[in-house]
């Protein structure tokens, strides 16, 4: 390796509540500009905040979840400074006692094995958004307050990722959990998950190691534009350490936005404002204490997270690390979903294959939720059991699963009306193979010839008596049958 | 009319004798008749007499009535008032309405108060005499060439020349008691957290509180007990059960252990205001009570504190008067310097409104708390401040360790003149140094009419008490009021 990046990210996360974080005016996303608003959210003379409780609850939360420790007292701090998004031109945030303390955010490990570890947390500390500046035509610009107050969670981690792929993994792992929380929707898209990256390189030169200039990335709208924007800012800073040489000492942090569709970064300018921010104790609100029981009320709240939860799957459900975490990813309503129908059947690999080839393809293709998907857990358990007790074999299990999702219909009235059934009967088993030997003689003769492999023509047969029984015979009973009838004829 | 108090003309009207609407056409006809003190900033007589009219046929019908029904009540133009002008003595906010009311105003309409204008202020309540309004100065209605005493001048002239019986102000470093003591009248700040600030355009977040004007104590418990109490919409509202101030009025405090500060009577006192204050002690001593000395020997450093918390905060307060949702926008906002020339339109917007909508004094305490809340200076003056509130707060909590109440004059001086100190800022700050520490330290206090100078200005008499005592200062300040005849002086008015 020429050099090594260093990588620390900036999140913020808008919280899922109904109210503001200071007001009880809406949050709704996607309203007509400025009509979600109320006299405390566009800073009003006169107004005052009165903190959601709701909000601190899911701040506290997502802090346990995170591993950090929550401070028994916190207190919320004005930051001054002058910006039309800003109605009061101050932002209600917390300074010099965040309510929550460390914490890391996992990085997940990558197929080729990279990755692994944790990232820590500088802080995490709660605010009131900002609302939202549109650059328009004519020079003007426009202020959409809407946003304005609501519940923001700012998570600002150490330099501690080392390549643009752990910082979007461990983003997405982030995501993921505050998503199996509730805490947050997080849709970058929406603006509800939003990254600023911090990156410089350590390069070895001479024996000593220099670092390049750290460059702050905004304007990251993707979890794939974090990873590209990462890529070519590493590649950027080297080609330009080797043109020029500087290092960290000779240039301050600079700002630049990432283009999605040039797939570069450029200069930014920056926010008409000075860096002092002049904060102090916000004296309209009151210090916030939190004493142990109400940690363990929330402690308690947290319930399983998504690396627990893909652990629990490969040690109670044996499933392979790549199943567990494509259960998992999808989401906290997939990975109940599955273990619903894992429990009510023990049939975990099926129940994950299905659920994965079928389920999940076809909430894909059709852009459903899982909540809207007609065929529920206890169905498709169902389905299952009756493939476990042999009364359909596996391919008229899916078949069936395949009419469930289409038709929507009781699965009884399908497998009724489809004829669906397993042929476990020795008798009719054994003369479908009988004639299925008997319509392929060639078959007979590549086996005795050895000019094919045996196990593709013993394939091939097995086929011939599923087509003999119409796809209902056993497939376990008519592999058995088959072996002893072949043999006994090439004996 | 013309002396009439709160609670007589409560009588009259439950009684019949007179109606809402009779008796506001009589303020509004004084009100009009004394324009020329200009206690008023904005006063609709159709307005108020619509809302007399509605509690009269409220009355007729026999439907519960509230408890100041029919009564007139002037509103300090700094508490927002539903669709009315709320204006804060300033050129900024001059065509500013609010789209909601102030919790103290939503109080005042549940007990059936008749809204009666809004008054002159010093802008954005910074100052002492009113004089920094920029309606021009409120006049004394004891002597028309001196000051109302301020900010909330308006509110105490309107009282004090009886176009009004009773009116709410705000009190951030002695805003109600120095104006009540110069107009002679009686002022009230209560305990911070005792009134709800929503809808109180801020000044000093930490300071600032609502606080009733009235001709005696009576009338001033009557409208706390109205606004008083805990609002989920001021998270520093405090949630304590409000007593009945009128029931116990007339019974005095079972302990009645008066302190005085010996330097409060001191270097800088007003000769004939001293021995006015010293006469007060002997009133309380000869009616039982223990007279004690005690000691806050951090008040000194009261001023200059909060000389640093209020404009840090103000500065901060003041941030979202900028000209692009509301208020006073320029409309030229060209560069006026070379050095302007690379600024982006919108800041030069921003910079050209505040500097045409903002005061003299305005600007100059929110540059001195912009200074003292910078990076490097934070320590040195912001922080230093809190600290030395600490310190202020404590002296009081050692004090009321020993005494029920603190008795002190409330201003230095009666009424100046007109112009006499507002090109001397530090002499006017002075003005509040025996209120200040109160707000620093968050306890209530009230002011009482307890004499008249010479040349016939009124001294108001001072009475500080622990926080929530309010019904301890009110039975205590009634003490004196029984003894004396203060209360009943009215200036003669043409």
């Amino acid at each position: 390796m020429e050099y090594t990046i260093i990588i620390g990210l900036e999140v913020h996360v808008q919280l899922l509540t109904e109210s503001k974080m200071f007001s009880s005016c809406g949050t709704e996303f996607g309203l007509p500009p400025n009509t979600q608003t109320d006299p405390v959210s566009l800073g009003l003379p006169g107004t005052l905040p009165v903190m959601n409780r709701k909000a601190f609850e899911l701040a506290l939360k997502t802090a346990v979840a995170l591993g950090a420790e929550i401070a028994p007292f916190t207190k919320w701090d004005r930051k001054n400074y002058y910006y039309p998004d800003l109605p009061k031109n101050y932002q209600i945030s917390q300074y010099d006692l965040p309510f929550s303390r460390g914490g890391s955010l996992a990085i997940p490990v990558q197929k080729d094995g990279s990755g692994g570890g944790s990232c820590r947390l500088t802080r995490v500390h709660l605010e009131e958004d900002t609302g939202k500046m549109l650059h328009g035509a004519g020079g003007f610009s426009e202020v959409d307050l809407n946003r304005a107050g609501i519940p923001l969670l700012e998570i600002v981690s150490e330099p501690d990722l080392r390549s643009a792929q752990d910082a979007k993994a461990c983003l997405e792992e982030l995501r993921l959990t505050l998503r199996y929380l509730g805490v947050s929707d997080c849709e970058m898209q929406e603006g509800s998950l939003r990254c600023d990256a911090n990156i410089n390189l350590h390069i070895p030169a001479d024996g000593k190691t220099v670092a390049t200039p750290i460059v702050e990335i905004k304007n990251l709208n993707s979890f794939r534009a974090v990873e590209r924007a990462l890529e070519y800012e590493a590649k950027r800073q080297y080609t330009k350490w080797k043109a020029d040489g500087l290092t960290i000492k000779d240039a301050p942090k600079e700002t630049r936005g990432w283009s999605d569709p040039e797939g570069i970064t450029k200069p930014q300018r920056q926010k008409e404002t000075a860096a002092d921010y002049r904060y102090f104790p916000e004296p309209d609100l009151v210090p916030v204490v939190v004493d142990q029981a109400w940690i363990d009320r929330v402690r308690a709240s947290v319930g399983e997270l998504p690396a627990q939860r893909r652990e629990r799957f490969e040690t109670e459900y044996g499933l392979s690390a790549y199943d567990a975490n494509v259960l998992v990813e999808q989401g906290q309503d997939v990975a109940d979903y599955f273990d619903a129908v894992a429990k009510a059947t023990g049939e975990f690999k099926l129940a994950s294959n299905w659920i994965q080839q079928d389920v999940l393809r076809t909430v894909k293709e059709k852009k459903l939720k899982l909540a809207e998907f007609p065929v529920g857990p206890d169905t498709l358990a169902d389905l299952i059991n009756r493939v476990k007790r042999k009364e359909l074999n596996t391919n008229q299990g899916r078949e069936v699963l395949a009419k469930l999702i289409e038709t929507g219909e009781p699965l009884d009235a399908i497998i009724k009306s489809g004829g669906y059934g397993m042929v476990a009967d020795t008798s009719v088993i054994a003369q479908a193979v009988e004639a299925a030997l008997a319509a392929n003689p060639k078959a007979i003769e590549d086996l005795k010839g050895g000019k094919k492999k045996p196990d593709a023509v013993k394939g091939f047969l097995r086929g011939q008596v599923m087509k003999q029984t119409g796809g209902k015979a056993d497939p376990a009973l008519v592999g058995e049958l088959l072996d002893a009838k072949l043999a006994e004829l090439l004996a | 009319m013309a002396s009439a108090n709160a609670i007589e003309l409560l009588a009259q009207l439950n009684s019949g004798a007179i109606t809402s609407e009779e008796l506001a056409r009589g303020y509004l006809e004084r009100a009009e008749r004394l324009g020329r003190l200009n206690a008023f900033v904005h006063l609709d007589p159709e307005v108020v007499l619509s809302q007399a009219r509605a509690l009269d046929s409220k009355r007729r019908a026999g439907q519960p009535l509230g408890a100041l029904a029919g009564l007139p009540v002037a509103i300090k133009d700094v508490l927002c008032v539903d669709g009315e002008l709320t204006t804060c003595g300033s050129r900024m906010l001059k065509n500013f309405r609010p789209p909601y009311d102030a919790t103290a105003i939503t109080r005042l309409k549940a007990a059936d108060a008749v809204l009666f204008g809004k008054t002159n202020m010093d802008e954005f309540a910074m100052g002492s005499s009113t004089e920094t309004s920029a309606y021009g100065p409120a006049r004394n209605p004891w002597n028309e060439e001196c000051i109302a005493g301020g900010s909330s001048g308006g509110s105490a002239v309107a009282v004090a020349a009886d176009c009004v019986p009773l009116s709410l102000g705000t009190d951030t470093g002695g805003s109600v008691r120095q104006p009540a003591s110069l107009c002679g009248v009686v002022g009230l700040k209560p305990t911070y957290g005792r009134v709800s600030r929503y809808g109180l355009i801020a000044y000093a977040s930490s300071l600032d509180q609502i606080g009733p004007f009235a001709h005696n104590v009576a009338d001033a418990a009557l409208l706390l007990k109205a606004v008083a109490g805990h609002d989920a919409l001021d998270a520093t509202s405090v949630n304590l059960p409000v007593p009945d101030y009128l029931a116990s009025l007339e019974t005095p405090p079972e302990s009645l252990r008066v302190g005085v500060v010996p330097e409060f009577l001191g270097a800088g006192l007003d000769p004939e205001i001293e021995s006015a204050i010293r006469e007060a002690i002997k009133v309380y001593e000869a009616a039982g009570a223990t007279v004690k000395e005690v000691a806050l020997p951090h008040s000194k450093y009261g001023v200059p504190a909060y000389y640093l918390v209020a404009p840090a905060e103000c500065s901060s307060n003041l941030a979202r008067y900028d000209g692009t949702i509301y208020g006073h926008r320029a409309e030229d906002f060209r560069p006026q310097y070379p050095n302007e020339k690379d600024i982006a339109p919108l800041v030069l917007m921003m910079m050209a409104s505040r500097a045409e909508g903002f005061g003299a004094e305005v600007k100059r305490r929110i540059m001195l708390g912009t200074f003292a809340l910078s990076a490097g200076y934070a320590d040195q003056f912001y922080n230093q401040a809190l600290k030395v509130r600490r310190l202020i707060k404590n002296d009081f909590d050692a004090a009321f360790g020993e005494v029920d109440v603190i008795l002190s004059p409330t201003s230095p001086t009666p009424a100046f003149r007109l112009g006499e100190k507002t090109s001397d800022p530090l002499a006017m700050y002075l003005s509040d140094i025996y209120t200040i520490t109160a707000n620093l330290a968050g306890i209530p206090g009230l002011s009482i009419p307890c004499g008249l100078t010479k040349s016939g200005l009124p001294i108001g008499l001072q009475l500080l008490g622990p926080a929530f005592s309010e019904e301890t200062l009110l039975r205590t300040a009634r003490v004196f009021e029984k003894a004396t005849d203060w209360h009943t002086k009215r200036p003669e008015l043409m």
